[in-house]
This record gives C-alpha cells, sequence and structure tokens, in this order.
C-alpha cells in the first residue's frame, strides 16, 4: 500500500521531473522563458512516432524492439537542433528583454504546432534531417579548412547538400511510409514494444512497466545532465557564465558558443521528456502545451537556476498529487475526525487535487519567494 | 514596457484580416431551379476541435448534394436549389456567436447547421433567441436545455446513458458489479453521470468512486489507483468513461498497462467513443470494451450500408461514418422536409412544420418531439478487435428525448413543449 503510494508519486514526479529538466536549464540557468519548450517536447514525440514507423519497415522489423531506444537519442537531436536554431534566429537576438522573448517563443510555439498540422511529417523529417546536415556538416572540416578565407564558401556549399539530402530523405521517407506521406492534424498513437507493456511484480505489488521505463528515462538523463555540468569543460563553462557572465567572457570563455550549447542541451531533453510523454497518451500537436505549465510550476518551486530543486520539487509535487488526489490519507488514518475526513474527501478527485497543489505552491512562495533552494551568489541580471 | 501602440493596431488589423477573408461555400449551378435558397454551415474549421467538426462539413455538403440531385426543395410549387456558407467557428466560442450573427443578418440565411462543443452552442444560444432565427445542433449533449431557436438532434442523455446502465448493471458479462465514473471535467460528464447514479440507487447497484480529469490533463495514475482501490475488493466491475478526446488514448494505454481490462473482470462503457476514435486509440486497447450511440457503422440496414458507401464514394474509403455525422445528416433532410410542408422558408411556420416530422434515417426511423429534440433507437455495441462495433442490442423501437434530467433535483418533474403556448421552455408536469 505504501510502496504503491511511494511509486505512484515518483512516477507521476518523474514525468514532471524529465519535462521540466530542460526548462530548468534554459529557464533556470539561462534565465530565457522559453514558451516553445512545450512543442520541443511535441517534436520529441513526434519524433518517437516517425522512429516507430520506420522501424516498422522490412528492413528495420528485426530490431523493432529497441526503436524506443533509439528514438531517445533522435529525439534528444532532433529538439536539440531546432533548439540551436531557435537560439541563433531568435532569442540571440533578445536576451535581456524578457517580455520580448516571451512573446517570440509563444510565437515560435504557435508555428510549430501549426507546422505539425499542415506539413507530412516525411517532409518534416527531411527538413530536420537538413537541418542537422547544415549545421554540423562545416564544423567537420579540420581547422585549417575553418580558418581559410573560403569556408563561408565550405559552408554554402554544405547547405546546399544538407538540402539535397533532405528532400531525397523526406521523398524516400513519404514514399515507404504511407503514413507519414499525408498532412493530418489528428493525433497519432506510438504504442510500446511489447517488452514494455504489462505489469511486472516487485515485492508483491504490480508496477506498469511504462512508467517504470519513464522512471529509468528520468534518472539517467538527470544524472547524465549533472555530470555533464558538473565533471565536463563545458560544464564548467555553462556555469561559469550562469553566474557572472562579463566575468567569463573577460577571462575568454565564448559565451555565444556557450548559449547555444545551453540552449541545445536544454531543448534536447525537452525532446527525451517528448519520447517519455509519448509512451503514456497521444502525439498532437498540443501535446506539449499541456505540460508547459507544470514545467514552469516545478522549476520556481524548485528555485531558479538549481537543479537539485527542481528535482525535490517534481517529486514533492507528484507525491502531494497522489495522496491528495487519489485520498491515501484516509486509508493510512481510517477513523480520523468527521470534519477532516470530509475536507480529504472534497480534495479526492484529480481537478480539486490540482486546486489545492496550486494553493499550497502560492502559500509556500509567500514565506520563500526564491523556491526550496535558492541560487546563492551574483547572478547575471540581479 | 516597450510595446509600442503601432504594434498592437498591426496586430488587431492582422486578426481582423484573418476574420474577414475566412468564407467560402457556393456550389454548382446545374440543372434547372426556380431560385437558389442559400444555408449557413458552422463548424470549426481550424484549431482543437477541427479534426471534429470538418467530418460534420463533410457530412452536410453530402446531404445537401443529394437533396438538389433530388430536385432540391419545392416551396410553393417552386423549386430552389441549396446553397450554402460555410464558417469557421475557429474553436473559439465567442467566434461561433459572432459568425452566427453575420450569418443571420448579413447572408440572411433561413437556418444555420452547426456546432459541436456545448460551450460553442451556449454561446450561439442567444444570439439565435434575440433574432429569432434556427440553429440546427447534431451532438449528443448533456441536455437541461430547451431553447425555442434549437433543434437538437443528437441523443439527450436519457438516449444514451440510461439504456447502456441498465445493459452494463443487468446483461453485461460485470452484472451486479459495483460502478466507477471516470470523465473529462466539464458538464457534460458531470450530467451523464448524475443520472447513471440516480439510476443505479433505482435499480440497487452502487457507484463506489467518481473522478474528473481536467481537460487537457493526461495524468491518470491517481485515477488508476482509485479504480483499483474501489473496484479489485469485487473482482471488477463497471467503469463508465466520459472523458474526452485524447484524455482517451492516454487513459486506455495506462489501464492497460494497470491490469485494468475486460479480460481481468473489468469492463468499461463509454459515451464519447465512435468508429473515428477507436480507430485513433487503437483497437487493440478498446477490444472487449462497450459503447452506446444511436447510430453504428455496423447497423446492417440497406440504408445505412448506402450512407456509409456514399460517404467513401466521395471522401475517400479510408473515411467512417459515425453518430454525429448521421445527425448531421438527418438534419438537413429534417429541415428540407418541415421547410416543404411549412411551403416557406419563413422561420416560425418551419418551427411548428418541424415537430412531428419522420425521417427514415440511417439508423432506423425517427421523429421530432414537440421538445425540438428526436426520438431515436439506441443500440449498445461491443468493440471489436478489428475496430468498429459488434452490436449487442438495441431498444425496441425509438427512445423518447427528455431536455430536463428527471434524475437531476432541479429539473426532476419537468418538461419542455413548443407546441403548447402554455408549456413553451419548462413546464410542471
Amino acid at each position: 500500500m505504501l510502496l504503491d503510494s511511494l511509486f505512484n508519486g515518483v512516477a507521476i514526479g518523474s514525468v514532471l521531473l524529465v519535462a521540466a529538466l530542460g526548462l530548468a536549464i534554459v529557464f533556470g540557468l539561462m534565465g530565457v522563458i522559453n514558451l516553445a519548450h512545450g512543442e520541443l517536447m511535441m517534436l520529441g514525440a513526434y519524433t518517437t512516432y516517425v522512429t516507430q514507423l520506420i522501424f516498422k519497415l522490412p528492413l528495420l522489423k528485426p530490431y523493432y524492439n529497441a526503436y524506443v531506444i533509439v528514438s531517445i537519442f533522435f529525439a534528444f537531436i532532433v529538439s536539440g537542433v531546432v533548439g540551436i536554431l531557435l537560439e541563433k534566429t531568435v532569442i540571440r537576438k533578445l536576451y535581456g528583454s524578457p517580455l520580448e522573448t516571451l512573446l517570440a517563443t509563444w510565437g515560435v510555439s504557435l508555428i510549430l504546432q501549426q507546422f505539425v498540422r499542415s506539413v507530412p511529417l516525411a517532409y518534416g523529417t527531411g527538413l530536420v534531417i537538413s537541418l542537422i546536415i547544415g549545421l554540423f556538416l562545416p564544423s567537420v572540416f579540420s581547422s585549417k579548412v575553418k580558418e581559410s578565407i573560403n569556408f563561408k564558401y565550405v559552408k554554402f556549399s554544405s547547405w546546399i547538400f544538407a538540402a539535397l539530402a533532405g528532400v531525397l530523405s523526406g521523398n524516400l521517407i513519404s514514399s515507404s511510409v504511407s503514413k507519414l506521406s499525408r498532412a493530418s492534424a489528428r493525433n497519432v498513437d506510438v504504442t510500446a514494444p511489447a517488452w514494455m507493456r504489462g505489469q511486472v511484480e516487485i515485492l508483491g505489488t504490480n508496477f506498469p512497466k511504462t512508467r517504470l521505463m519513464i522512471i529509468i528515462i528520468t534518472l539517467i538523463s538527470v544524472i547524465a545532465i549533472t555530470l555533464f555540468l558538473n565533471q565536463s569543460a563545458w560544464g564548467m563553462r555553462i556555469r561559469a557564465v550562469t553566474q557572472n557572465r562579463e566575468m567569463s567572457d573577460c577571462l575568454g570563455i565564448s559565451t555565444e558558443k556557450v548559449d547555444v550549447l545551453t540552449f541545445g542541451i536544454g531543448s534536447g531533453l525537452a525532446g527525451v521528456a517528448g519520447v517519455a510523454v509519448s509512451l503514456l497518451g497521444s502525439v498532437g500537436p498540443n501535446v506539449g502545451g499541456n505540460y508547459i505549465v507544470g514545467c514552469f510550476m516545478v522549476v520556481v518551486l524548485g528555485g531558479v537556476g538549481n537543479l537539485l530543486g527542481t528535482i525535490f520539487a517534481s517529486f514533492g509535487i507528484g507525491i502531494m498529487t497522489d495522496l491528495i488526489g487519489a485520498g491515501r490519507l484516509l486509508s493510512i488514518w481510517p477513523d480520523m475526525p468527521l470534519p477532516l475526513s470530509n475536507t480529504i474527501n472534497f480534495f479526492a478527485t484529480t481537478s480539486m487535487a490540482r486546486v489545492m497543489i496550486f494553493a499550497l505552491i502560492v502559500i509556500f512562495l509567500q514565506f520563500k519567494p526564491t523556491g526550496l533552494f535558492p541560487q546563492k551568489g551574483r547572478m547575471v541580471e540581479s | 514596457m516597450r510595446i509600442s501602440r503601432r504594434i498592437l493596431a498591426g496586430l488587431a488589423t492582422a486578426s481582423l484580416a484573418v476574420t474577414v477573408t475566412s468564407c467560402g461555400g457556393g456550389s454548382d449551378t446545374s440543372g434547372s431551379f426556380d431560385d437558389p435558397v442559400t444555408v449557413g454551415i458552422l463548424h470549426s474549421l481550424s484549431g482543437t476541435m477541427a479534426i471534429s467538426e470538418s467530418t460534420l462539413v463533410d457530412t452536410e455538403k453530402m446531404a445537401i448534394a443529394e437533396i438538389n440531385a433530388a430536385g432540391g426543395v419545392t416551396v410553393g410549387g417552386k423549386s430552389y436549389k441549396i446553397e450554402y456558407i460555410v464558417e469557421d467557428g475557429a474553436s473559439d466560442w465567442p467566434t461561433f456567436a459572432e459568425k452566427s450573427k453575420k450569418l443571420i443578418d448579413q447572408d440572411g440565411v433561413p437556418v444555420v447547421f452547426g456546432g459541436w462543443t456545448s460551450a460553442s452552442r451556449k454561446a450561439m444560444l442567444p444570439v439565435y433567441e434575440s433574432k429569432d432565427a434556427f440553429l440546427y445542433y447534431p451532438i449528443q449533449y448533456e441536455a437541461q436545455e430547451c431553447s425555442n431557436n434549437i433543434f437538437y438532434t443528437g441523443a439527450s442523455p436519457n438516449q444514451q446513458s440510461e439504456p447502456a446502465t441498465d445493459f452494463m448493471y443487468k446483461r453485461s458479462p460485470a452484472a451486479g458489479k459495483p460502478f466507477f465514473l471516470v470523465g473529462s471535467d466539464y458538464v457534460f460528464p458531470r450530467t451523464s453521470n448524475t443520472i447513471t447514479k440516480e439510476q443505479l440507487k433505482s435499480l440497487g447497484g452502487e457507484v463506489v468512486g467518481e473522478d474528473y480529469l481536467p481537460l487537457g490533463n493526461t495524468e491518470v495514475a491517481p485515477i488508476i489507483s482509485k479504480i483499483k482501490k474501489a473496484l479489485a475488493p469485487t473482482g471488477g466491475g463497471v467503469i463508465i468513461n466520459t472523458l474526452n478526446g485524447d484524455q482517451n488514448v492516454a487513459f486506455f494505454k495506462q489501464i492497460q498497462d494497470a491490469g485494468i481490462t475486460p479480460s481481468n473482470g473489468y469492463y468499461v462503457m463509454n459515451y464519447s467513443i465512435a468508429e473515428e476514435e477507436i480507430s485513433t486509440i487503437g483497437p487493440e486497447f478498446l477490444e472487449g470494451h462497450y459503447g452506446a450511440w444511436n447510430y453504428m457503422m455496423s447497423i446492417d440496414t440497406p440504408e445505412s450500408k448506402k450512407f456509409a458507401a456514399d460517404f467513401k464514394a466521395l471522401y475517400g474509403s479510408d473515411r467512417v461514418v459515425a453518430d454525429p455525422q448521421e445527425s448531421a445528416y438527418n438534419m438537413v433532410y429534417l429541415w428540407k422536409q418541415a421547410v416543404e410542408d411549412a411551403g416557406t422558408f419563413e422561420n416560425s411556420a418551419v418551427r411548428e412544420a418541424l415537430v412531428g416530422q419522420t425521417f427514415d434515417a440511417p439508423q432506423g426511423p425517427v421523429e421530432v418531439m414537440p421538445n425540438h429534440h428526436l426520438a431515436q433507437t439506441v443500440r449498445i455495441g461491443l468493440i471489436k478487435p478489428e475496430g468498429g462495433f459488434e452490436i449487442l442490442e438495441e431498444t425496441d423501437g425509438v427512445v423518447y428525448p427528455q431536455a430536463w434530467n428527471q434524475f437531476e433535483p432541479s429539473s426532476k418533474g419537468y418538461a419542455c413543449d413548443w407546441t403548447d403556448p402554455s408549456k413553451g421552455e419548462r413546464y410542471k408536469l
């Protein structure tokens, strides 16, 4: 019973966490209010769907069971690349003006939603492939080529190559997977492979396998991002720029590169969240929008600029949702006084539990406006 | 804040431009008619409801084309060709009201076929009442409303949930077991469930739990643990599901993973899942559960088969027809008959002629009742592994619609009758 409750709380929390992790980096570390975060998740979810259909082709059919794992990487790359492009074209121009960023990213979110509605997914995939090639092909050349005066021609021709590759792959996919060849506003469905369906028994309690899988995805993402931020050279640069942009700039850290990288990683994590979310429900243009409020809530509650806070906040909200929403307190303490049990019963529905949790968060933020774990030290814009 | 006034003005102009350009319509002018008559079609062609509502536009166009091919509408010895103006409600309820005004005042249409969500109907209702125009509304809904200016061709709650509850409690594999009610958090599921609860009380059954998921929320884990806690002691039971749209996908995926399946004794009766939804959610998740509708594509009558075949011929063999579409189809024909009987397009005469109209619909005979709702047959279907319904039972003849819920204390004992001026919208029985 208690185990069941704890598991449920962790399961709900890990969905929140994986969705909010990317935002914790983009909003928490960079201070960018990215309203298109949900749409980057949506791209991840659609990537899962496309990967699933491609793995149904005769050539890849034997490896079908592995498609979810593969799609995690694909989703990371797809959302990451779109995020990088977004940073380079829109957000870079708007650093330090949060209101304009908010409006611009909201616009981008609408564009992305309409994009998946009106562009056949096969060509969407082709476009993403050409973006990936176009952005990364120039960086494979040796530094000698890069420093030469004619590098802009190399860049230009690699974009042409990328465009060709995109058109070809789009056509190839559209001719081989008929489901992807027509645009549709209809929601699509990701079906988990057989080994991920059903339940598994641990300590006499049954747990759904998809939920376990999401917990594992979340765990791996959290560990990977923590290691990256704390152990790698780029991670340290990111933290340096977060703490004091001018000083880092003076010390020779390329803040521009750091911004692109941070935003790319945050967006990539949104893609991974998209994979997780696609396992739970259907995939549609609005799938990300449903999570965006929850994501911001988690990041604000946890304390902006602090990953640990995000983790605690999401599991805290998850466990509270389950405790209140499923009326657990009543079964833990069956003979509580009547007025109290009536109150608990009143809040023991999904809608009211949400109201209760929002209210609790508002009250909590009255006393600790900077969240659970406030960032200490000098922040860039403060 | 540095948002300049110019940008705001620009935004306003841009949105105005979108509003102005979004109308289309018309149809070709072949055959010999004395005159055209233009009707309004008002559904969402963009936004979240577009997927569902555009199927209604398709069906209404088909019905109009059929009527035109058979000689149009004959009024006072003159034959009229039906033309139409399609307006986009854009999944935005105030837009529905605005477009209704435009259709009535500017285009002067005698009738508007439109709406899907109750919110859109509630937004349109004052417009039709103040202008004394007429809206034909084709969706199964929560009732508790009876307007002189709306004709409701979808099922009222007693035409869906009552026979379904009766079936689940008495004749389903989970007969006699307790019920759990799940729905999206808005007016239709809550109203429908009050009926179910009261009805079960009189049948001697038990409701062991009820929960509503906020629209847009797909986190069903707490609901699943509640269902398990409530129904596991009896080895399963009945779940009445009134979730909306995509929430069904999350719900069915996750209950299957949690072992809440027909093979474990849990049976779900659905009020919002038709053929279209079965194929999007995936029959592998729904197999063995139930649905209740007036029309099901698997009805084995010539009328039903012709309706499905005609629709596929017109719009593609992968398309399906479902209950809302059949309703939309019927209402166009019922309007045509009423106009012909009235001998005029004039509203009050058509309204009088409408009551009592009968039509051999794809679902079987239907009849317009004095409360502006439709008497129709109710069917219970089992969802097949390959999709679609296997019809298990249907009511003997039609079920009469109740505009006022006879289980809800506030409306108990009331009815609606527009043929009698002393009765009207709401009178005591």
